[in-house]
């Protein structure tokens, strides 16, 4: 039972974490060049158009509902099995997920990289 | 370009790797909360270790969403697991923890896995995202036209 409840835990922290951080990119994406927007525009107007994309707040829900299923988790499971098991499958579903919906090109090149990242957290955390 | 590139991924690195243990090192010194004080949890923005973690954390945030804003979250995301390994060093090196052989191999592959990523592309062209919906708008040039 509080190993059904940790993974589920895992499971909750990977689909939010993964939901977060492609609304993030989606909006960082429309927004456009920071750098550029701050030259041309000042600091204040670059914040703005930020906090006035709607996929941004969502993606900061997301990442609360993450964060919030993080202290979940750890209340069922072990530090050393939580932390390293979402934060390396959430490498994997990101890839996948910025593939479908954000439609980024990942190549061999990126997919080993996530495989490699993925495995050096699990190790890291042996 | 390409220096400052490198630099906003630096400093997702090191910001969120600093704003942790600031947070961590303002935590211990408040001890354990219970469920009943969640005021204290309110009031620890006033411990000045807290304080400074948020600060480090927010600049963190800030550079991340900038490196969004002009790479791919394939490229970017790689680069903020380079935090593990940064804490390792530190305990390694200032504080003269151990690091067994497994985390070595651990920090080696995430090491290669950021390199991988880095020295490739870092964002996919807008005109071969099948979706045109969701290529970027550019603002600014649109701005500074009208």
């Amino acid at each position: 039972m509080k190993e059904i409840c940790a993974w589920s835990a895992i499971g909750l922290i990977v689909l939010a974490s993964t939901t977060g951080d492609v609304l993030l990119s989606y909006s960082m994406k429309r927004v456009g060049h920071v750098g550029e927007l701050w030259k041309h525009c000042g600091v204040l107007a670059a914040i703005g158009r930020v906090l006035a994309t709607p996929t941004f707040a969502l993606g900061l829900m997301a990442m609360g509902v993450a964060f919030y299923s993080l202290l979940f988790g750890l209340s069922w499971g072990n530090l050393s099995l939580v932390v390293p098991a979402s934060a390396s499958l959430t490498f994997v579903a990101n890839a996948v997920a910025a593939r479908i919906f954000l439609h980024e090109r990942v190549g061999r090149r990126r997919w080993i990289a996530a495989l490699l990242v993925a495995g050096g957290v699990v190790l890291m955390a042996v | 370009m390409t220096f400052r590139k490198y630099l906003v991924l630096a400093g997702i690195t090191v910001f969120s790797t600093a704003g942790d243990s600031l947070l961590a090192r303002g935590m211990k010194d408040l001890g354990g909360v219970s469920l009943h004080s969640l005021s204290t949890l309110l009031l620890a923005i006033l411990n000045p270790w807290v304080a400074l973690g948020i600060l480090f954390l927010l600049t963190f945030f800030a550079c991340y969403m900038s490196a969004l804003s002009w790479a791919d979250l394939t490229y970017v995301l790689p680069a903020t697991s380079l935090a593990y390994v940064l804490v390792a060093l530190i305990g390694h090196f200032r504080l003269h923890e151990v690091i067994s052989p497994t985390r070595w191999v651990g920090i080696a592959l995430i090491a290669a896995g950021v390199g991988f990523v880095a020295a490739g592309p870092s964002v996919t062209p807008s005109h071969e995202r099948r979706n045109s919906q969701s290529a970027p708008r550019d603002i600014v040039s649109v701005e500074v036209k009208s």
